[in-house]
């Protein structure tokens, strides 16, 4: 199981993932940096990343408490996700996702 | 307004689980402490980031919670009366002509001592703000993201923007006091206690408040001066008149002051040696997330066995000459008169 992170360089990292793992667990795992400052508990929005347009409607929807912090990140986009509430599965194998400037740590 | 010069052993900066545990471990040897954090209430990252949430890794606790956690710490630390200072900033550090440290907050509390343990885990929690054009120039003035004087808003046009507990808790503490009170928030569903939400609805419907769903839009007037706050509803845009701005959209960390204390730091961290867990600079000592050295884990098991070690090194400083006794808590009769069990 794979998925693909382009970093704030705009290399793009193809990181093996484990079924289960927050994706923001696997992009940190694997040194990509990515501030997650509250450690997934949806608080923080520091691990802001915009999902590929093929993925984006394959994910399952975000909770309100990921709306309400969406909002207000200025670099906002109608792709955006918190890479700490999208939890791995294997319809997600090969998801791509590329870290927002806000995720930068 | 400065407040009273005050004099101790130690000065902790953080009133996390780690600056909370060596209030303990400095009081066994005799030493006592101020604890200065700019949060309102203690835990650091247990109490703010996830009270309700369980941990499983803290020894004899197979499970517990962050705010419980933080409970039994201030239960544990009773005993040597720790001063707290919450609410402030620990702004600067200076040694003084006598050898202490000197630490000023941002409300001018003076504290001295001659050892000073920086346990500020993540960073300072400071409120995030909402990304609208020029915000800077109207904070302090009309903008706010918390209320310290109820009074500064007597009588404003205030909006109020968020939808957790703080904004659903000044909108109802501030609509009696000010002229009008506008809540603004993206949706109409909101994460604070179903009993605020409720009353907000209920002032709403009386007309006593404004409640608006929308976003954000722009911030008017002649900075620092605000004049409106400009929302996008699903109606169209709706300039709503304002005198002051009150943002609630939670906090984040950030490592603040102390990077300009002096010390030799490493990716916004402090190294330190693990013998002592000083820093470069001796007197000041970093225990928990906020330090770093080889095999560092950032857990709360670390930051207390952290803190044992440190108030070893911080009796020689604090009281040179004397000699140290290593004792158990189960047998010496000394440490049990401490803890005001025996
Ligand atoms: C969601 C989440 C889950 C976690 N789960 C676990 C777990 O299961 N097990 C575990 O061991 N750890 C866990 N952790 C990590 C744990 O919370 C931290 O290791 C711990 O909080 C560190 O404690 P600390 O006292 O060093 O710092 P903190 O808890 O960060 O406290 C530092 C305090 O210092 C204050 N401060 C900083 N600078 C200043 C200043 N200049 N002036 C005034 N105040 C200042 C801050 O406001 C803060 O209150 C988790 C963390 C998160 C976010
Ligand atoms: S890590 Fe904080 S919201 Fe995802």
């Amino acid at each position: 199981m794979k998925i693909s992170v382009t970093d704030h360089a705009g290399t793009e990292h193809e990181l093996e993932a484990l079924p289960g793992w927050r994706v923001m667990e696997i992009i940190r795992d694997w040194d990509l940096p990515i501030k997650a400052e509250c450690g997934g508990a949806c608080a923080c929005a520091t691990c802001h990343v915009y999902v590929d347009a093929a993925w984006f409607g394959r994910l399952p929807g975000e909770s309100e408490e990921e709306i309400d912090q969406l909002e207000i990140l200025a670099d906002r986009m109608p792709n955006s996700r918190l890479a700490c509430q999208v939890l791995m599965s294997e319809e997600l194998d090969g998801l791509k996702v590329t870290l927002a400037p806000g995720s930068r740590p | 307004m400065t407040k009273l010069h005050q004099e101790t052993d130690a000065i902790i900066i953080g009133a996390g689980p780690c600056g909370l545990f060596a209030v303990f471990e400095l009081g066994l040897l005799g030493l006592n402490a101020h604890l200065i954090d700019i949060l309102d209430k203690p835990g650091g990252q247990c109490a703010e980031l996830y009270p309700e949430k369980p941990i499983y890794d803290i020894p004899a606790w197979p499970v517990i919670t962050g705010q419980d956690l933080t409970d039994r710490l201030m239960e544990q630390i009773a005993p040597f009366s720790p001063t707290f200072h919450l609410g402030e900033m620990a702004e600067s550090l200076v040694k003084t002509s006598e050898g202490l440290w000197r630490i000023t907050t941002d409300v001018g509390t003076v504290i001295e001592a001659p050892v000073v343990v920086i346990a500020a885990g993540g960073g300072s929690f400071v409120p995030k703000k909402p990304t609208l054009d020029n915000i800077d120039a109207y904070e302090g003035e009309s903008v706010f993201y918390a209320v310290r004087r109820i009074e500064a808003f007597r009588g404003k046009r205030v909006v109020i923007a968020g939808g957790g507990d703080s904004a659903l808790d000044w909108t109802l503490n501030l609509q009696p006091v000010a002229a009008r009170v506008t809540l603004v928030h993206h949706r109409d569903g909101f994460r604070a206690a179903p009993h605020s939400v409720a009353r907000m609805k209920e002032l709403a419907a009386e007309g006593a408040i404004d409640f608006v769903v929308g976003k954000l839009n722009a911030l008017a007037g002649a900075a620092p001066q605000l004049e409106s706050v400009s929302v996008a509803t699903a109606k169209g845009d709706e300039v709503l008149i304002a005198d002051r701005f009150l943002a609630f959209f939670g906090l984040t960390m950030k490592l603040g002051p102390i990077a300009d204390f002096g010390l030799n730091l490493s990716e916004n961290l402090i190294p330190v040696d693990t013998e002592s867990f000083q820093t470069s600079v001796p007197g000041i000592f970093a225990i928990g997330d906020i330090n770093v050295y080889p095999g560092k884990l950032k857990l709360i098991l670390s930051g207390f066995h952290e803190a044992a070690l440190m108030s070893q090194a911080a009796f020689q400083i604090c009281r040179p000459g004397e000699r140290l006794r290593f004792q158990y808590t189960t047998s010496s009769t000394q440490l049990q008169r401490r803890l005001k069990v025996a």
